[in-house]
């Protein structure tokens, strides 16, 4: 792995520039690590508290890393009276893992996530940004398969 | 003849296929241009093209990456072309998405070919405070939600005598249910970048940021090649000065839609918004005078300039100028994007434009979170900023949801407390703790085991969310619950009384039944029940059902239904 300092060590050394810092540094890793908390700290110069404290303000930043495909369940308005809810139990069910979850081989991590913007396709799942549509069980079962088999 | 083939790639084209009906024609046309396109706002007829011909063009709707729809598309033959309803098209005025899906969105001079860029021209001529006053003309007001005078806020701006001055450009469209913003984004970023520059401008602006939601992959990289092209061709250089652009990122926080809580966050900090004054306008990023618009804000002002204040004002309502888009989704069979004159009616959207029969819905929701529940006999109300708050919702930035008859109203106020709870930043106690008890509330109402005073309760803690919050979330957050309690108080009590939902929605207050005369015996329910909830005889455990609605979904004889009545002891 390389080290969480190169992601963002081209960035100017500003204030306003610690999220997309971090967004970097999630982009290549999945996710924030303390070790990237302590580097960008220092290359800030914020305390680390700081920055732990934004970040955890964002739900996009992830502490835990997630698995190799995650799964982004969208309980936006539409998906969310299409049935969203059950998408969710539907995964949980076949890969026995909960919202905000990874699985124990590192596979999938489940989210649940307020709106992907494809409404008038409700509901509908992505798996690592790729976005599937007008699901019903049997369709979301295929995809999950999928996916398995790629490994 | 055949002289351009237009494929819709926005991001719900390419949810519904059209990457590969693109590599797939791609490969199987040498002859004919084929480029990506935008949306239309047809999202219901995806994966669309658009076949151009020297007599006009062409429209054909789900088409698929076989070689039979290629063949049918290239004879331009009648099916499976998309049919243009005159229900919807007689009540559309296309103005601000004329060229979204139409042309190429990431090439500048096809933007420059359709007319591009010379609203800015003009704008430039013109003195900055005769623009200024070009848009308080036009009576256009804010897309995003609150609906303040566009033209007003550009003219605090304006009257800031720093050297420094900043224009957001609010893309962090966090409202479930919306996707004009990311729609226009993706289609046509010139167009909003145009309309970013004149407001530069007419201001004063001297650096420009786009806070887009990093939900939006697409939109924000056709917007990084559109600011590419705009400094190749050196229309930043404005007044002798360039205009730098950045775009940032959001982080997925709704709160950062309010103007100082965006600010914080743009600076690098937790984004909470701050109690005003001072606006931004007088102290915002980094104390410099700042000024936030919408997207789609800024998508009308090319419009305005082009054509003068006074003629974009002959379309709409007295205080409700021009045409505003629409998402719709939910329960209708058009689902996808609309632009209406401010004016038109509830029910022309719903009925006309929605294809929804009348009595098969009960309800749109408006204005997403912070909006509310209009219901279906209240649907001969105008569209415009006025009207709509008097029954309780707001225009919000256009997100419009069908609610169906089968849906249940308690559970659907209880999924927007559940939104807004979880996105409260935390610094009020009244929306923080607040929206936390109304959540829990509706969540025992829903299980059933609610007493009538929580409606009550529902009703006096909502007002004291309202007075006791700083920014528009908590302001508007109890809305959804106020507005369902209004006009479905009978659901609630339905709930709560007799301990019946009788949408048969709220897992708590139904049961799974199997009809075993229409059973075949067939074994897929057992099969696929995760809980082993039905037995080697076909009948239903219902103490152990999770009311998952697998079975329901795999029986090929609709045997299996949910039925009134739970197992809840008060």
């Amino acid at each position: 792995m390389s080290a969480p300092n190169a992601a963002f060590k081209y960035l100017e050394k500003e204030r306003s520039n610690l999220i997309k810092a971090l967004q970097q540094v999630q982009e290549i890793e999945g996710f924030i690590s303390d070790e990237a908390v302590h580097n960008i700290s220092d290359y800030f110069s914020i305390p680390p508290v700081e920055v732990e404290g934004v970040l955890s303000f964002y739900a996009q930043f992830k502490r835990e890393k997630p698995g190799n495909y995650i799964i982004s369940v969208c309980d936006g308005t539409a998906c969310h009276i299409k049935g969203a809810s059950l998408v969710a139990n539907w995964i949980s069910d076949d890969l026995g893992i909960k919202d905000g979850e990874t699985d124990e081989e590192g596979l999938f991590s489940l989210v649940t996530v307020a709106c992907l913007g494809c409404c008038s396709l409700a509901p509908v799942v992505s798996v690592n940004g790729k976005i599937f549509g007008n699901l019903d069980r049997r369709k979301l079962l295929k995809v999950l398969k999928q996916y398995k088999q790629m490994g | 003849m055949i002289k351009r083939i237009k494929i819709g790639t926005g991001s719900c084209g390419l949810a519904a296929g059209a990457a590969e009906v693109y590599d797939f024609f791609k490969a199987n046309i040498t002859n004919i241009d084929i480029i990506g396109v935008g949306c239309i706002g047809h999202c219901y007829a995806e994966p669309l093209i658009e076949v151009e011909t020297d007599q006009g063009s062409v429209f054909f709707e789900k088409v698929e990456p076989r070689q039979a729809f290629l063949d049918k598309i290239l004879n331009l033959e009648e099916s499976p072309r998309l049919a243009l309803r005159p229900e919807r098209s007689n009540r559309e005025l296309i103005k601000v998405t004329r060229l979204a899906g139409r042309i190429d969105p990431i090439s500048i001079d096809e933007y420059f070919d359709n007319g591009g860029y010379n609203a800015l021209k003009k704008a430039v001529t013109m003195q900055p405070i005769d623009v200024v006053n070009e848009v308080k003309t036009s009576g256009l007001r804010g897309r995003g939600g609150a609906g303040f005078t566009t033209g007003m806020k550009w003219g605090f701006l304006h009257a800031q005598k720093t050297t420094e001055k900043v224009l957001i450009c609010n893309a962090d469209e966090g409202d479930p249910g919306a996707f004009m913003d990311r729609s226009m984004m993706e289609s046509v970023p010139h167009q909003i970048l145009e309309g970013m520059l004149i407001t530069a401008h007419a201001t004063g602006a001297t650096q420009i940021f786009i806070y887009c939601r990093a939900e939006y992959p697409l939109a924000i990289k056709h917007l990084k090649i559109a600011i590419k092209q705009i400094i190749e061709h050196g229309l930043n250089k404005i007044n002798g000065r360039d205009i730098t652009i950045k775009i940032k990122e959001g982080a997925g926080a709704f709160v950062c839609g309010e103007e100082t809580a965006m600010i914080h966050s743009l600076e690098g900090s937790r984004g909470t918004p701050r109690f005003r004054p001072p606006y931004p306008t007088d102290s915002g990023f980094k104390g410099l005078p700042t000024m936030i618009n919408n997207v789609e804000t800024f998508a009308n002002i090319p419009i305005i300039i082009n054509e003068g204040g006074e003629e974009f004002a002959k379309v709409g309502t007295e205080n409700s100028k021009g045409t505003k888009l629409f998402a719709l989704a939910g329960d209708l069979k058009y689902p996808g994007l609309v632009e209406v004159p401010m004016g038109i009616t509830l029910a022309e959207v719903v009925y006309e434009i929605g294809g929804v029969e009348k009595g098969s819905i009960k309800a749109v929701q408006i204005g997403g979170p912070s909006g509310g529940c209009i219901p279906f006999d209240h649907f001969d109300v105008q569209i415009d900023y006025d009207s709509l708050k008097s029954l309780g919702a707001i225009m919000g930035s256009g997100g419009l949801i069908f609610i169906g008859n089968n849906r249940c109203m308690v559970e659907t106020a209880r999924y927007f407390l559940d939104f807004t709870a979880r996105e409260s930043c935390g610094k009020c106690t009244f929306c923080r703790v607040g929206t936390k008890r109304m959540l829990e509330t509706l969540e025992i109402i829903t299980a059933g085991k609610g007493h009538l005073e929580d409606i009550q309760f529902l009703q006096d803690l909502g007002q004291k969310i309202i007075k006791g919050s700083l920014c528009g979330l908590g302001q508007s957050a109890p809305n959804p619950v106020l507005t369902t309690l209004r006009y479905y108080r009978n659901e609630y009590e339905q709930h709560v009384n007799n301990k019946q939902c009788d949408a048969l929605v709220c897992n708590a207050l139904v049961s799974v039944y199997l009809d075993q005369d229409k059973c075949i015996e067939c074994g897929l329910c057992i099969k696929n029940c995760p809980v082993n909830a039905i037995s080697d005889d076909y009948v239903v455990n219902n103490e152990v059902c999770t009311r998952c609605n697998s079975c329901i979904e795999v029986c090929p004889k609709n045997a299996i239904e949910r039925i009134v009545g739970g197992n809840v002891s008060a």
